[in-house]
């Protein structure tokens, strides 16, 4: 804190405080961010255009492609070309279907957004109250076989890859039972394996987390306190226990919510999903640099904006948390 | 090493241990063995399902799927393993950075691993295979980076942990050097779970380069692993499931090996408590008397009993009439402040607490109530007059609700306030504990309290209601002089004022006979002598009373002489000696003290309570 709030009139707001060094962190993460997707065609070796044309394209082709993308200006005029485009929203032109970039992302984006939302959404909603009620059940070592079953079931279900889980899905309740659709965006139906292959794995390491967390809350001083003051129960868990408890569920489940956002990228591939998942895999194996580099942007900026929600909602449950140093 | 042999002596570890194994050997030998059958064409059998000659069935050109995926898990694992020591050796020498570069390259590493740990692996793992190219190479590099900043984030949690340790700093202050420094007395230190994480790691790395391979960015045909197959015939799932599942279960079971042994590791470094099985026991229910009008608490033959079955609290019995203020004195294990939470009935299982009675203003408060009704009855009872102050204020307060809020809500609970007047009465409340600007202060959270401001809003708490006993387990002992006065004074000033009772528990005689009318010494779960605190300096006749005062330095104390103080130890509740507990530590013991048990008897328990005239030999505390 010494170093970003030294005014006193700062000292005196803790949230001014954390707004500003939340802001600076944000705005320093997507520079780098921003420089790493526009030096990510640099650092390949080789010529990106010759790389993404193929050997057997005319040298003719390969310069007018070069001075279209403007590859052959000194490399900070380059940069700050990148930047410009970027503020005005020009992502650059697709080499393989000649579409601008951001066409490309509007196009694609809704579906990934909705994947990962939704599928975040299932997971906290399964896994907190899960977890919680496995806390307030094997508290102080009550019943210990009930507890036995639900770590070893959720450190299986965590270890298993959205990808795996994916096919294993699609093969029970697509192959074998038909209950739903083995791939496509279509009805609600077409939504179900997608979302659940995202979200059973973050659940499991989510509601584990909420029973330790729980437990440790349980064990603490204050919570004594609120069993003094003899408050029924209900009281003491959801009032006193719960918003404790889940800070280091949402600082997790942040982090898990990223990446499900990537995940996205493998459930796409097993789906079929018009996501941006498989855009960014399709045109990584076409070499068409530019859309990379836009969907690399989209999902970066993605990840930091989530990250950035789960620290407000951290600073509003736990106040202390607007004057910790991260 | 004789860690890691206990460790795969546990059934998990033994399992995992086995399971990897199997894993490893099959990574070195089934190429050797299987490479033929693997890659031997057979057009007339494309496609096939399960068959005596081909038991998961045939791939598209006739291949044997059973001996592919076994073949293929030497690239799978070998993949994995390079991935993860790129991961590891990368994430160390991030890492450990700041340890050898100093301030300020340090802080630039630590900026790059916090940003770059913001990241999931898998978008870094794809960033980077756009950099070193599709294939089994970039694959390598490029998970193997994506996992460095998690690693170098734990090294550099590992180091700042070490780093505080006293030879550390012995060997800052002998001049060793950073690097030397990093790596004769640092790595050395926290090798082990390096290791045990880079363990878990590699279960971890197998499934991502199965996933980068599975979607076609990984190992590239006509080499093979487990993901590229899975990859190539997800798209038949319909018509031959059994080609897509053998690899993603192969791929599972070789993540788990790695998983579990690195977890089954990890458990077993780290300290265990053994669990035990107890007997329940009820506690006997025995009618409440009524010839003490005046009591406010009655406490008779209290027992707590914790699994083991060891019982820190063993009989203890007393009484405690209205405004009157009774200290609880006694060394650290004496078993007071557990007397003071079963009284409290704020002992949670696995804890037991029984006693012939134990009754609160009158009403039982223990044993099952026959109705839901008369249990809220019994709460609200408890929760508007018996308060309780805790020892460190610091952390009994719940750090995410403001002042205000955790004193109204006791009153909103059990005197029906809305909660504007719950908020007005804490406000006046704060004032009644001498909290400045209490209105501003109820506002704000604990962490803008001071220590003292916080015990005395915990007083104030305790004041919401119209208390008839205040039990403090040192309240003051968290606190520095100064404010422990005014924290004492204030007790005293609520006994006064509103005929308040007050257990003061505290290890400090000299607080105790500041403020108490009677002071209770508890020695191993007992209660070994009952005074009046006024006759503390004179009247006491337990040789341990005596010793404790004794042991108090006052201005007259020679400062060029030792500590007086009370020889050998407390007695381990789990090991309770025959006769009496504090027979091991006293002068006077004799024969009989050390086979049978003294009982409380004249308001002491000891076989050979000392004279007054005996006494001259004793320093006292009061002040």
């Amino acid at each position: 804190m010494t170093t970003t709030v030294s005014a006193p009139s700062l000292v005196a707001h803790p949230w001014l405080g954390f707004a500003v060094r939340r802001l600076g962190r944000l705005v320093g993460s997507v520079l780098i961010l921003v420089s790493a997707a526009f030096l990510m065609i640099h650092l390949i070796p080789g010529d990106p255009v010759r790389g993404a044309l193929g050997p057997a394209a005319a040298q003719s082709l390969v310069d007018a492609q070069r001075a279209s993308l403007g590859l052959d200006d000194p490399l900070w005029q380059q940069y700050l070309n990148f930047l410009h485009h970027l503020v005005t929203g020009n992502l650059g032109t697709s080499i393989t279907t000649g579409l601008p970039v951001s066409d490309v992302i509007r196009d694609r984006l809704p579906a990934t957004v909705e994947l990962a939302v939704a599928a975040f959404l299932v997971a906290v909603l399964i896994a907190v109250p899960l977890g919680l009620a496995m806390g307030v059940l094997t508290r102080g070592g009550r019943r210990p076989r009930a507890e036995l079953g639900f770590t070893s079931t959720a450190v299986v279900l965590a270890a298993i890859p959205e990808f795996l889980l994916a096919v294993g899905l699609v093969y029970v309740f697509a192959v074998t039972l038909h209950w739903f659709p083995v791939a496509g965006r279509g009805g609600v139906a077409s939504y179900v394996l997608p979302v659940l292959s995202l979200a059973v794995g973050p659940a499991a390491v989510l509601a584990r987390i909420c029973r330790v967390e729980l437990l440790a809350v349980l064990q603490t001083d204050y919570l004594r306190t609120a069993r003094a003051k003899r408050l029924p129960a209900p009281a003491i868990y959801l009032r006193h226990a719960l918003p404790n408890a889940v800070t280091a569920t949402i600082t997790l489940g942040g982090l898990l919510l990223g990446g499900m956002v990537a995940g996205t990228v493998l459930v796409e591939n097993v789906f079929g999903w018009p996501g941006l998942g498989s855009t960014i895999v399709s045109s990584i194996i076409a070499k068409d640099y530019p859309l990379v580099q836009g969907v690399v942007l989209v999902y970066g900026v993605g990840v930091l904006l989530v990250n950035l929600a789960v620290d407000v909602t951290l600073a509003l449950l736990d106040p202390r948390s607007t004057i910790r140093e991260s | 090493m004789r860690r890691w042999m206990a460790v795969l002596r546990t059934p998990v570890g033994a399992g995992a241990g086995l399971l990897l194994l199997g894993v490893l050997l099959l990574a070195v030998f089934a190429p050797v063995l299987w490479s033929h059958q693997a890659n031997a064409i057979d057009t007339d059998h494309l496609l096939q399902g399960s068959s005596a000659e081909h038991w998961l069935g045939t791939d598209n050109l006739g291949r044997d799927i059973f001996y592919r995926v076994l073949v293929a898990s030497r690239t799978s694992i070998l993949l994995a393993l390079l991935a993860t020591s790129i991961a590891v050796v990368t994430g160390l020498a991030l890492g450990s950075a700041p340890a050898i570069l100093g301030k300020r390259g340090g802080r630039a590493a630590t900026a790059v691993v916090n940003i770059a740990v913001a990241f999931p692996g898998l978008l870094l793992a794809l960033f980077f295979a756009v950099v070193f190219g599709v294939g089994a190479k970039g694959a390598v590099l490029a998970i193997g980076f994506a996992g460095a900043p998690s690693f170098a984030r734990l090294t550099q949690t590992l180091i700042a942990g070490v780093a505080e340790r006293d030879f550390i700093a012995a060997a800052r202050i002998a001049g060793v050097g950073r690097f030397r420094m990093l790596v004769r007395h640092i790595l050395p230190n926290i090798a082990e779970p390096l290791v045990v994480n880079a363990t878990i790691g590699a279960g971890g790395t197998l499934l991502a380069f199965a996933g980068l391979s599975f979607i076609g960015l990984g190992v590239q045909p006509p080499a093979y692993d487990w993901g590229r197959m899975l990859g190539e015939s997800l798209s038949g799932i319909y018509v031959h499931p059994a080609a897509a599942l053998a690899p993603g279960v192969a791929v599972v079971i070789a993540g788990l090996a790695f998983n579990l042994f690195g977890e089954a590791v990890a458990k077993g470094f780290g300290v265990q408590v053994p669990r035990t099985r107890w007997t329940d026991r009820t506690p006997e229910a025995t009618p409440a008397r009524d010839d003490d009008n005046d009591a406010v608490l009655v406490v008779e033959d209290l027992h707590v009993t914790f699994p083991g079955p060891v019982t820190p609290v063993r009989g203890v019995s007393f009484t405690i009439h209205k405004g009157e203020i009774v200290g609880v004195v006694g060394e650290s294990g004496s078993g007071k402040s557990l007397t003071a939470l079963a009284v409290a009935q704020l002992i949670e299982p696995p804890g037991q607490v029984r006693a012939a009675e134990l009754s609160f203003l009158g009403a039982p408060l223990l044993g099952r109530l026959p109705v839901r009704s008369t249990a809220a009855v019994r709460r609200r009872l408890l929760g508007t007059s018996f308060a309780m102050v805790f020892q460190d204020p610091m952390t009994s307060f719940n750090p995410t609700k403001r002042i205000g809020v955790q004193l109204a809500e006791g009153a909103r609970e059990h005197q029906g306030l809305t909660r504007r007047a719950a908020m007005d009465r804490a406000i006046d409340r704060l004032r009644a504990v001498r909290v400045p600007a209490a209105e501003r202060r109820a506002r704000q959270y604990p962490h803008e309290f001071s220590g003292g401001m916080r015990q005395r809003a915990m007083i104030g708490m305790g004041l919401m209601g119209a208390p008839a006993l205040i039990v403090a387990d040192e309240p003051t002992t968290a606190l520095d002089v100064t404010v422990q006065r005014q924290v004492l004074r204030l007790l005293e000033t609520i006994r006064t004022e509103d005929d308040v009772a007050v257990l003061l528990i505290s290890h400090d005689i000299s607080v105790v006979a500041q403020i108490c009318d009677r002071v209770l010494v508890m020695y191993a779960g007992r209660i070994v002598e009952d005074l009046p605190s006024t006759e503390l300096a004179t009247g006491a006749r337990h040789p341990y009373t005596r010793a404790l005062l004794a042991a108090v330095p006052d201005l007259d104390t020679a400062l060029d002489e030792p500590l007086a103080v009370i020889p050998g130890r407390p007695v381990d509740p789990a090991r309770m000696p025959e006769g009496c507990a504090f027979a091991a530590r006293c002068a006077f013991a004799s024969d009989r003290c050390r086979v049978e048990d003294p009982v409380l008897i004249d308001q002491v328990a000891c076989w050979h309570p000392q004279a007054q005239a005996e006494y001259s030999n004793f320093r006292t505390g009061q002040r």
